[in-house]
């Protein structure tokens, strides 16, 4: 065995990448002349300390993990999916639509009614590059970044010419129904005595991110289907030989990514803002492929990972309030964290792996 | 427990006695960023010229997400701050919602309006200081082919185009105006790449003179028609200073002495609808020792006319927004 141990590789490597990102970050920090321990002290206490703050970092997760499984789904077909934005954009269509023109008799019917609409939107916009990839060849990745900006032009034209309430400002739809109002953590966990998660925007999305999880597991590891993607994943030549058909897996792969995707959008449209608004995304589906790199494409990984950036998201809005540290290098710090913990993971896992291969050497 | 009660009344008394002092006005930034050239550093430096009259300070944020427009409202009214003003249609909504939980806390909001007992809405008349830059674009123009750059495709930009068109075809009933958005998400805000191409595009179509609408976008737009050797009309702030001799003028919305005049009334500010027009110098246009050479007399006299009709009601500029449609293309 050439191979380190699995709890290295799953916790070890992202622990050791996430630190080299905090320590770049600090310098960063010490470079504009801030503290860094304020800063650290800052976002968690922002983050994690206060209930409204778990709120904001659950809100953002939620987002994360839906994008996060998406990207994974499809990368166990060996598919880049980096639609994950313009699936969740059309998503959003599917849940305004549903919200908008179905009088929904409760919160409960409306989740269910919009997770459908927002799964099959977001499916139907994955379809297209899963079908070329599958019939014609067409590079998923090409296919996909394009569909994105498709996507922002089409939502784009709906909202400013077809769902805006005449005489709005906003290309934004009208508010949904009261009945079809989510939840939030506050509906939910607050005592008149003891108010807790005020104002958040987290709200029941979060459990259905949650069963999403679970779900992708048992299809992935449990089912005949999830068997195929795998193994496609892994060969294709070697999957075609034990009579699995590539286009259909790839095609349904693809769909459930796609749907993932789109269901990410229940959070942001009818969980948050109660309305479809143009830039409800606001890069959740890019952040999912980090999330997916940094979770190893294991739905409790993506979990573990899409609650991390969402402190960071989360931190970096209490940085952005309480410091004068810019935006701009708010962003850094969140993109030194996905250098590390994504793209440069082969850097902190080479050396590592030799390590614990010399020291199994001696002890053998 | 009762150790939290305690900590909790204390922290309470504390912000109460914050609050009666002289309140931090706060101030919040739109997506486009605080250093945009345009809207969003116009309040700025509405602000700053406010602290440094005043010797105050305030705080300030420029948000990243959509979700934080409401997470900004409320931590900073939890906070103590008082006035907190806002630039941008798209805090509409949310403030609508949170307004009514902080009824001692005021709001300002620029260009939307908010119904609300402690909600200041500020909104300008963006077609009556299009229309008179349009005027002076119809008027400068040699090709009788102008061209309006603007930013993303919405609502807003189309009331700016419209204005545009109507002072254009006030002067020269025939003059062409071609007219391009840059994108349709909110990228297009800041992309002056794909302003610079548009401006080559339209110049390539005959355009002499380009009005451009479009916040970050518009700084490639003015370069590009500077470096091409033709006119072009800045926005919201006053740009003539960027490219000397190559702005006609800018359609100046004052977005300045909104925040300035919000931070100054501090907690005691007036609520309800403030319109800001050619009327009370809300919008106009910029004129100052950058284009003085390209504004003759009768174009100046001109506008001012008009200016001073559409203060007085007796032209009437269609606002696009009113009815989704603008009588002249």
């Amino acid at each position: 065995m050439d191979r380190m141990p699995g709890w290295a590789d799953a916790i070890l490597v992202p622990l050791i990448s996430l630190l080299l990102a905090a320590f770049l970050s600090a310098l960063v920090i010490i470079g504009i002349g801030e503290s860094p321990v304020a800063a650290f002290k800052l976002m968690v206490e922002g983050a994690l300390m206060r209930s409204a703050g778990w709120g904001y970092t659950l809100y953002y997760a939620t987002n994360f993990i839906f994008t996060g499984l998406a990207v994974a789904v499809a990368f166990h077909a060996r598919m880049f999916n980096i639609g994950g934005e313009g699936q969740a954009m059309i998503g959003g269509l599917g849940v305004a639509l549903v919200c908008l023109y179905i009088p929904w008799p409760h919160w409960s019917l409306a989740l269910l009614g919009s997770a459908v609409g927002a799964s099959l939107f977001g499916a139907a916009w994955a379809l297209i590059p899963a079908y070329l990839q599958a019939k014609r060849g067409s590079h998923i990745v090409i296919t996909t970044i394009m569909f994105n900006f498709i996507a922002a032009a089409l939502l784009n034209y709906v909202l400013v010419n077809v769902l805006r309430p005449v005489g709005a400002m906003d290309p934004a739809t009208a508010k949904f129904p009261d009945a079809t109002h989510l939840p939030t953590f506050q509906d939910m966990f607050s005592t008149a005595a003891a108010p807790m998660f005020r104002g958040a925007p987290a709200n029941v999305t979060f459990f259905l991110a949650v069963i999403a999880c679970v779900l992708v597991w048992l299809l992935i590891w449990r089912t005949r289907l999830g068997y195929e993607i795998r193994a496609l994943g892994h060969s294709e030549p070697a999957a075609r030989y034990a009579g699995i058909s590539p286009v259909r897996t790839v095609v349904i792969a693809m769909l459930i990514s796609g749907g993932l995707a789109g269901l990410m959008s229940v959070n942001t449209t009818q969980g948050e803002a109660e309305r479809l608004i143009l830039n409800s995304i606001e890069g959740a589906g890019f952040i999912g492929i980090a999330v997916a790199l940094m979770g190893r494409n294991h739905p409790l990984g993506v979990f573990l990972a899409a609650i991390l950036f969402g402190f960071l998201y989360q931190g970096g809005a209490e940085l952005a309030l309480w410091t004068t540290i810019p935006r701009e290098l708010i962003v850094v710090i969140q993109a030194l964290v996905i250098l590390f913990t994504g793209a440069l993971d082969n850097m902190v896992r080479m050396p590592l792996e030799r390590i614990f291969l010399s020291l199994r050497r001696r002890k053998s | 427990m009762t150790l939290m009660h305690k900590f909790l009344a204390t922290a309470a008394v504390l912000s109460l006695s914050a609050g009666a002092a002289a309140a931090e006005p706060a101030l919040i930034f739109d997506l486009g960023g605080k250093f945009d050239k345009s809207f969003n550093e116009a309040a700025f430096s509405g602000a700053k010229r406010w602290a440094d009259e005043t010797g105050g300070t305030f705080r300030e944020i420029e948000l990243q997400s959509e979700a934080q427009r409401e997470q900004a409202l409320r931590r900073f009214a939890e906070n103590g701050n008082d006035p907190i003003i806002m630039t941008g249609f798209a805090f509409g909504n949310v403030l609508g919602e949170v307004a009514p939980d902080y009824p001692d806390t005021k709001f300002a909001i620029i260009d939307m309006v908010v119904d609300a007992p402690n909600v200041r809405s500020v909104v300008f008349n963006e077609h009556e200081g299009s229309y008179l830059v349009g005027m002076m674009a119809a008027m400068a123009s040699e090709s009788d082919t102008v061209g309006f750059i603007g930013g993303m495709d919405i609502p807003l930009i189309r009331k700016f185009a419209c204005g545009y068109v109507q002072g254009v075809k006030a002067v020269k009933p025939e003059a062409t105006v071609i007219q391009n958005m840059t994108g349709t998400t909110p990228a297009a805000w800041n992309d002056p790449v794909k302003g610079s191409e548009l401006t080559k595009s339209q110049i390539s179509q005959g355009a002499d003179v380009i009005y451009a609408a479009a916040g970050g976008t518009g700084v490639g737009v003015l370069q590009t028609a500077a470096d091409e050797g033709i006119l072009s009309i800045g926005v919201d702030s006053n740009q003539n200073y960027m490219h000397p001799g190559k702005i006609l003028t800018s359609m100046t919305k004052r977005v300045d002495n909104a925040v300035y005049d919000a931070m100054e009334a501090g907690t005691d500010i007036e609520t309800g609808i403030y319109v800001m027009g050619v009327g009370n110098e809300g919008v106009g246009y910029a004129m100052d020792e950058f284009n003085a050479d390209l504004v003759s007399a009768d174009m100046q006299a001109a506008v001012d006319d008009a200016a001073a009709k559409i203060g007085s009601g007796e032209l009437m500029v269609h606002d696009y927004m009113s009815d989704n449609a603008c009588p002249v293309e």
